[in-house]
């Protein structure tokens, strides 16, 4: 059991999402997009994009930070497990509330602006659920691992060794196994998450435009050399 | 230098009627889709009036466009590239609907099937976003024709700013005030802030002829272009999730033929040609200091096509002589740089628009005559232009960034035609030094009346055809408006709205026509889009559908 959830899943999960975002890109650059509701709708999006957007990020640099940095790194850079956790706590607490919160105000915005729910779909519905769901047992791990409830648990001697040996291809599955169920769940809601999330607006990430603060200004294209297809054709790109 | 070609446009507002064929035919070739009800590639307003978005002008409000900072360099208003990628989660200054307005129809099914009664039906507006019932409070052109003007005048950012210069009241009753219609596409600029703010550089200019396209495939509806165009002629598309623009109907363009709004316009007031220009010196003259100086600077990157030097370089930069030869006949040419009665819009914006405008004299030429005076004598005309200032600042506003002498000379050209064409119609003997006046000779003035008057289609639309030894498909690439919405349009794909592979237009037209004959489409229901220039539904025209299998078509 626990090497199919943590030694196979995994690996299915990175198939997915690669061979998903391959197919998606190939398959549909043109519904690869925001699908922003903004026209219809700015003020509460105003004050719950922003805060789920940044809140998220933060977020994504606090998981590399864990899970990638060992203890032993950190400890010898003379930051004590303590400080990290009071840190982690502090900064991951307010970047996971943030996101809670913005996601939340985004939801009940979408549910009661009439124009953007006519706007949602099913696979909308679907990828919230999984989302808030993500969101909100990583809260609650980082509650457990200052140890709210039972005792503290050092997820960077369980969960992040695990994660680190994926890499190399020989999952440490003991250790993650050794994590409190509350890691666990929020774990596979994470894999999850990662798996479907080529086929839901989510993709819009994966585009996120960096290469803006580089690009020239003034972009100038010739029209392609694509020869002329006749009008039934699908047009390739 | 780097000469490249520009495709241009130059409108004659005197002779525009502001009867909107030109918004309709394009709205009906290219927007009649569901996510483009509010989008008015061409629109037609009424000056003074708000426009379109309302007070799209007001750019301390919408930050559009570009500005020098500092140090005197350009930027777009928004500021720098991290501060947009920073608004990126919510545009800060994005138009709402609300801003445009809420398109509409009407719920024409009962009419056809309320019962027998003494109570005559209604059809009540319902909105085209929630398909709800809805009450209509504006629309595209809501102050057409000076409509509610008394009472929403001032709201016009140009009246605005002519009063507080010139301390004086622009007066809207009703013999007082002046009036004219400004049909607007999208500029196709030489120096595009919506292709600057774009994040994804989905927004490109076409090298071959300047059009500004959107990469369809490569948007990814970050909105920044839409706050980036100081003009708000990019708009997006609320089903797909992409922005949109004119296009300069450039399958037709590459085939030599005009675009829609030109062909159809009942004025016959517009050009089209070809621009050589400088694309090395594109940033330099956007850059000058003084917005007033704009108009120059703009006027200064247009190459003279008949100059060898000019010619050379434009072969040189792979130009066809065909291309050059239509640069030289190109009536936007003569009309913005030999005669120099065109001028471009709002150039204080800094994006160096191309479609440029002969402001019109009729504000003039209707305060005289409906006060009995001659309007066409060149003294009473020319005294008018000096003695009217509020319609000449406005047009300065518009045309000049606020130079009123530019405008001045313009409108004197314009008088002078008219005032010299009067004797040459009636038989008497032509006044030289009315041409003189103007600083134009005979001849000259005679030419820009005939271009300006009589000019025929082909004098009108001088259009080089796109060479397909460039190698490039006259169909649709990266950018084709002419794909929207995914596999069969009336569901959503898997990923929402219109994902999935676009459907070509034809395709598109005969599901929409299908679903429009077969059923009784509640106006609730927002799909069923028909594009009524193609086709009437009867038979099998060629090449709406694949080839049967069998071989029969
Ligand atoms: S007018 Fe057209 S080309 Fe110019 S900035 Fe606006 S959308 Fe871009
Ligand atoms: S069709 Fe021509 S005359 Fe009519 S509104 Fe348009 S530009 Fe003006």
């Amino acid at each position: 059991m626990n090497a199919v959830l943590w030694g196979v899943l995994p690996y299915v999960m990175v198939v997915v999402l690669v061979a998903g975002s391959i197919w998606r890109y190939r398959y549909d650059k043109f519904g690869w997009t925001t699908r922003s509701s903004q026209l219809y709708e700015s003020r509460l999006l105003r004050i719950g994009s922003p805060l789920f957007h940044f809140g998220i990020l933060v977020v994504i640099v606090g998981h590399v930070g864990g899970l990638v940095i060992p203890e032993s790194w950190t400890e010898a850079a003379g930051v004590s497990e303590g400080i990290y956790h009071v840190n982690a706590l502090v900064f991951g607490g307010i970047a996971g509330a943030c996101t809670l919160a913005g996601i939340a105000i985004l939801i009940y915005r979408r549910r009661r602006t009439g124009p953007v729910f006519m706007a949602t779909t099913a696979n909308d519905k679907a990828m919230y659920v999984v989302l808030v769901a993500a969101i909100a047992l990583g809260l609650w791990t980082t509650l457990v691992s200052v140890g709210a409830g039972s005792e503290a648990h050092d997820y960077r001697e369980s969960v992040s060794p695990w994660f680190r040996s994926l890499f190399v291809l020989q999952p440490d599955v003991d250790s993650m196994a050794a994590a409190p169920v509350e890691f666990h769940v929020h774990t596979l809601v994470g894999m999850l998450l990662f798996a479907i999330w080529p086929f839901t607006r989510l993709v819009h990430a994966f585009t996120a435009p960096v290469h803006y603060l580089f690009r020239p200004y003034i972009v100038y294209r010739s029209r392609d050399a694509v020869p002329p297809a006749p009008g039934w054709t699908r047009s390739r790109r | 230098m780097r000469v490249m070609a520009q495709m241009a446009m130059v409108m004659n507002l005197d002779k525009c009627i502001g009867c909107h064929t030109c918004s309709v035919t394009c709205k009906q070739a290219w927007t009649n889709r569901a996510g483009t009800e509010y989008v008015w590639f061409n629109n037609v307003e009424t000056r003074p009036g708000q426009g379109y978005p309302r007070r799209y002008e007001d750019q301390d409000h919408w930050k559009g466009g570009w500005t020098l900072n500092k140090r005197g360099k350009l930027e777009l208003r928004t500021g720098s590239r991290a501060r947009r990628l920073l608004g990126i989660f919510a545009s800060p200054v994005q138009p709402e609907l609300a801003d445009y307005y809420e398109p509409w129809t009407y719920d024409y099914r009962t009419l056809t099937e309320a019962p027998l009664g003494d109570d005559f039906p209604v059809a009540r507006p319902k909105s085209l976003i929630t398909g709800e019932d809805t009450k209509v409070t504006w629309s595209a052109n809501w102050d057409d024709n000076l409509g509610g003007t008394s009472e929403l005048g001032h709201l016009d950012p140009i009246v605005e700013k002519v009063r507080r210069e010139s301390e004086e009241k622009i007066r809207f009753e009703f013999e007082r005030t002046f009036m004219f219609y400004l049909p607007r596409i999208c500029e196709h600029c030489l120096n595009p802030s919506c292709m600057a703010s774009c994040p994804s550089g989905a927004i490109y200019k076409r090298s071959e002829d300047g059009i500004v396209l959107v990469d369809q495939d490569r948007c990814r509806g970050w909105r920044q272009c839409v706050t980036g165009c100081p003009y708000k002629k990019i708009y997006f598309n609320h089903r797909s999730g992409k922005a949109e623009k004119c296009t300069f109907c450039y399958p037709r363009v590459e085939v030599g033929l005009p675009t829609v709004c030109s062909e159809t316009c009942v004025g016959r007031l517009r050009y089209l040609g070809l621009f050589l220009y400088d694309a090395d010196a594109v940033t330099a003259a956007a850059s000058t200091p003084d917005p007033q100086d704009l108009y120059e600077a703009q006027l200064g990157l247009m190459l003279d096509p008949s100059d060898p030097a000019v010619v050379a370089a434009a072969r040189a930069g792979g130009i066809p002589d065909d291309w050059i030869d239509a640069a030289r006949r190109s009536p936007v040419y003569a009309l913005a740089k030999t005669y120099r009665v065109a001028l471009p819009l709002h150039p204080e914006y800094r994006t160096m628009p191309m479609v440029w405008y002969v402001p019109p004299l009729s504000p003039v030429v209707d305060l005289l005559s409906s006060q009995g005076h001659d309007a066409e004598d060149r003294a009473t005309l020319f005294g008018a232009i000096d003695a009217l200032r509020i319609p000449v600042e406005y047009l300065a506003e518009l045309f000049t960034a606020g130079r009123t002498a530019t405008v001045t000379a313009v409108l004197r050209k314009l008088a002078a035609m008219r005032a010299y064409m009067r004797d040459v119609t009636l038989g008497r003997d032509p006044d030289p030094s009315i041409p003189a006046s103007v600083g134009m000779t005979e001849e000259s003035l005679y030419a820009m009346y005939r271009l300006m008057a009589i000019a025929k289609y082909d004098e009108r639309y001088v259009i080089p055809t796109a060479h397909a030894e460039q190698a490039h498909d006259l169909e649709e690439l990266g950018c084709s408006l002419d794909v929207e919405d995914g596999p069969g349009m009336y569901e959503s794909g898997p990923f929402g709205e219109a994902s999935g592979r676009p459907v070509p237009v034809a395709v598109e037209t005969f599901q929409a026509l299908k679903q429009r004959q077969t059923t009784d489409t509640p106006p609730g229901d927002l799909s069923g889009r028909v594009n009524l220039l193609n086709w009437d539904g009867n038979g099998r025209p060629e090449g709406l559908f694949p080839p049967r299998k069998d071989g029969a078509s």
